[in-house]
C-alpha cells in the first residue's frame, strides 16, 4: 500500500480547510470503499483526513414529517432508527439488504453516497478504465459485463451505481446538503448523481474540499408503505442484479401516488420517472404495473450478458408492486 | 469565488508515530505509519496472530473485531483510526483462561474445519447475541458477513442457537 499522510479532525471547517489544503487530499470516513480501494492501488491520496470525530451522526426529525440523515450517520444505525424504519421502511431494508453487519457498523451514509463502482476492471488497477483512467478505454464494454448497466450507458462507461440505500432516497425525493469551500448547499439526489456521458470519472457534482454534511429526506405518507427488493446471485450479502425501491398509495384500486426507483440496473440510482407517469391516476393492476415496467425498461441498451436484467428488472417492479397493492388491499382500509 | 473556510489547515503527515491504542482492556503503545491496518498492526506489531487475514477487501470477515463493542473488519480500519476507541480481538474473550461459552459450544458443536475463519466467526457470534439478531430465521443473514470456506456453518448456527437458549432469550 502506498504511504499517504493522515490527520483526524474534531470539527467540520478544519476538515474541510485540511482536505482543501492539498489537492490529493480526502475524506475518510468507515474507509470501506477508501482503504478498500487505496490498498488495491485504484485511489491515490496523498491525505486522507480522517472525519469520523466530526458530530455529524445524528438521525432527527423534520417538522415536515421528514428525516434529517447526518453524513456520518452509520448505515447500521440509519436502518434501526425509529423515525427511518416506520415512515421510510424502504430506506431501512435497502440498508439492511447491502453489505454485512460489520461493514454497515463502518459504513457512513455520506460515504455510501459516493462509494466507487464494482466493475472489475475498474477496480484491477491495470485495465483500460475511463472512470479510473479517463482515455483510456471501458474493458467491460467488450469484456465482462454481465452486471454492468443497461439504462443511462454511455461509450465511455457502462458501470452500475453500487448503492442500494441511494435506490430508496432517489425514490423518496432525498437532498444532499454539504458544505464546502463556497459555503453550504442543498442538491436534490436525482442530481447529486452523474450519468457517466463523456466523463464517467464524474461521479457527483461535489468540488474538493466538498463535505455531506446530512441527507434530508422529505415527509410523504406514502412513504409508510413502501418496501426494497433486492435480486442478487446469493441470498445475502451481495450486490443487487436489479433492484427496485417502490413507495405507493393506492385508493379504490387507483395509483393515487406512486414512487418508484431501480437499482443495478442503471449507471446511476435509477428514478423511474415514465413507469411513475404510466401509473398515475390508473388501476393499481398487475397488468397496469407490467405495461409500465415495459415502458421504462423501453430504452434500455443491454450487451449480450446483461441483457437478462431487461426482463429480471420488468418482473421485479410487477413483483413489488404486487405486493405493495396486496398490502393494501388486505389492510382494507380504504 | 473566495474560499469562506476561515479554519487553519491540519499538518499531516505519513510519517511513522507513536499510535496508543487500547487492545483487550490494556494500553499499548506502537510506532506505525498511517497506511498501517488495524489488522497488520494487530498481528504483525502487537502479536495477537488469532485475528486472520483472509481477503484484506473486505468481503470475507476473518478480521473481524470489535471497536467499542461494535463488530467491524479490523482490515479496512486504518491503525491510527482506532486510537480513542477500545478494540477487543478474539483473544480477548477468554475470562481468567475459561474459555468464552461460544468458544465452548463451537468446540462442541464441531464448528469449525480448518478454523482459518472461526476467530472472526466468534466475534461475529458473540456480537450477534447482543444484538439482539439470534433467532432462528435471523442467524444466517446476521452472519452472513462471516465467510467459511470449509462450510461449517451448519455447526455454527447450532453453537450459536445454544448459547442463545443457555443464556434464556433469542
Ligand atoms: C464487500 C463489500 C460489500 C458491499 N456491499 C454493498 C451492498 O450490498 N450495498 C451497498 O449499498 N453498499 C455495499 N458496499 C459498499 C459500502 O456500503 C460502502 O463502501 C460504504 O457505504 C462507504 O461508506 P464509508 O463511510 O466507509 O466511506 P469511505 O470509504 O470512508 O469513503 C468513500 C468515499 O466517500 C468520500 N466521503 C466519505 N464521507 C464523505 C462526506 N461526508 N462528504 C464528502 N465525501 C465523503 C470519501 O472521500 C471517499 O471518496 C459494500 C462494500 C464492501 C467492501
Ligand atoms: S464500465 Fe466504467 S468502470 Fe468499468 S471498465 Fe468501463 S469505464 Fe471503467
Ligand atoms: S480480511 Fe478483512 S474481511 Fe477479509
Ligand atoms: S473452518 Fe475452514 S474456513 Fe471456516
Amino acid at each position: 500500500m502506498r504511504p499517504f499522510a493522515y490527520a483526524r479532525a474534531d470539527d467540520v471547517d478544519t476538515a474541510i480547510a485540511t482536505v482543501l489544503a492539498r489537492p490529493d487530499g480526502e475524506f475518510l470516513a468507515g474507509g470501506t470503499t477508501e482503504i478498500d480501494l487505496v490498498r488495491q492501488d485504484v485511489l491515490r491520496p496523498g491525505l486522507l483526513v480522517d472525519i469520523n470525530d466530526l458530530p455529524l451522526d445524528r438521525v432527527d426529525d423534520l417538522p415536515d414529517g421528514g428525516v434529517r440523515i447526518g453524513g456520518l450517520a452509520r448505515m447500521s444505525d440509519v436502518a434501526e432508527a425509529p423515525g427511518v424504519a416506520e415512515r421510510f421502511p424502504v430506506i431501512s431494508e435497502a440498508l439492511l439488504q447491502g453489505a454485512s453487519p460489520q461493514l454497515r457498523t463502518m459504513a457512513s451514509m455520506a460515504g455510501n453516497l459516493c462509494q466507487r463502482v464494482r466493475c472489475g476492471y475498474f477496480r484491477d488497477a491495470v485495465s483500460p478504465c475511463n472512470k479510473r483512467d479517463p482515455g483510456s478505454g471501458c474493458a467491460a464494454i467488450t469484456g465482462f459485463h454481465r452486471g454492468h448497466a443497461v439504462l443511462g450507458t454511455s461509450d465511455k462507461c457502462i458501470a452500475t451505481h453500487p448503492s442500494d440505500a441511494a435506490v430508496a432516497l432517489v425514490a423518496l425525493d432525498a437532498v444532499v446538503r454539504t458544505r464546502g469551500p463556497h459555503g453550504e448547499r442543498a442538491v436534490p439526489i436525482d442530481e447529486f448523481f452523474l450519468l457517466p456521458g463523456d466523463t464517467p470519472e464524474r461521479e457527483h457534482p461535489l468540488e474538493h474540499g466538498e463535505l455531506i454534511t446530512a441527507i434530508d429526506v422529505p415527509g410523504a405518507a406514502t412513504a409508510r408503505r413502501s418496501s426494497y427488493l433486492k435480486v442478487r446471485d446469493r441470498a445475502s450479502y451481495e450486490f443487487a442484479l436489479v433492484s427496485v425501491a417502490a413507495a405507493m398509495d393506492v385508493r379504490y384500486r387507483t395509483v393515487a401516488d406512486i414512487r418508484l426507483a431501480l437499482g443495478g440496473v442503471a449507471t446511476k440510482p435509477w428514478r423511474a420517472r415514465t413507469a411513475e407517469r404510466s401509473l398515475l391516476g390508473g388501476p393499481a393492476t398487475r397488468e397496469a404495473f407490467a405495461e409500465a415496467a415495459r415502458r421504462e425498461l423501453a430504452p434500455a441498451t443491454p450487451l449480450p450478458q446483461n441483457e437478462f436484467k431487461v426482463e429480471l428488472a420488468q418482473r421485479a417492479i410487477v413483483r413489488a408492486l404486487t405486493a405493495l397493492a396486496d398490502g393494501d388491499e388486505e389492510g382494507g382500509t380504504r | 469565488m473566495a474560499i469562506h473556510v476561515g479554519s487553519p489547515p491540519l499538518e499531516g503527515t505519513s510519517k511513522a508515530r507513536t499510535v496508543a491504542l487500547t487492545v483487550n482492556g490494556e494500553g499499548v503503545e506502537l510506532r506505525i505509519e498511517p497506511r498501517v491496518s488495524l489488522l497488520d498492526a494487530l498481528r504483525e506489531h502487537l502479536g495477537l496472530t488469532g485475528t486472520k487475514k483472509g481477503c484484506d477487501q473486505g468481503t470475507c470477515g476473518a478480521c473481524t473485531v470489535w471497536s467499542d463493542g461494535r463488530r467491524v473488519l479490523s482490515c479496512l480500519t486504518l491503525a491510527v483510526a482506532g486510537e480513542g476507541h477500545e478494540i477487543t480481538t478474539v483473544e480477548g474473550l477468554q475470562d481468567g483462561g475459561e474459555l468464552h461459552p461460544m468458544q465452548a459450544a463451537f468446540i462442541a458443536h464441531d464448528a469449525f474445519q480448518c478454523g482459518y475463519c472461526t476467530p472472526g466467526q466468534l466475534m461475529s457470534a458473540v456480537a450477534l447475541l447482543e444484538e439482539g439478531r439470534a433467532a432462528d430465521d435471523e442467524i444466517a443473514e446476521w452472519m452472513s458477513g462471516n465467510i467459511c470456506r470449509c462450510a461449517a456453518y451448519p455447526n455454527i448456527r447450532d453453537a450459536i442457537r445454544e448459547v442463545r437458549d443457555a443464556a434464556g432469550g433469542e
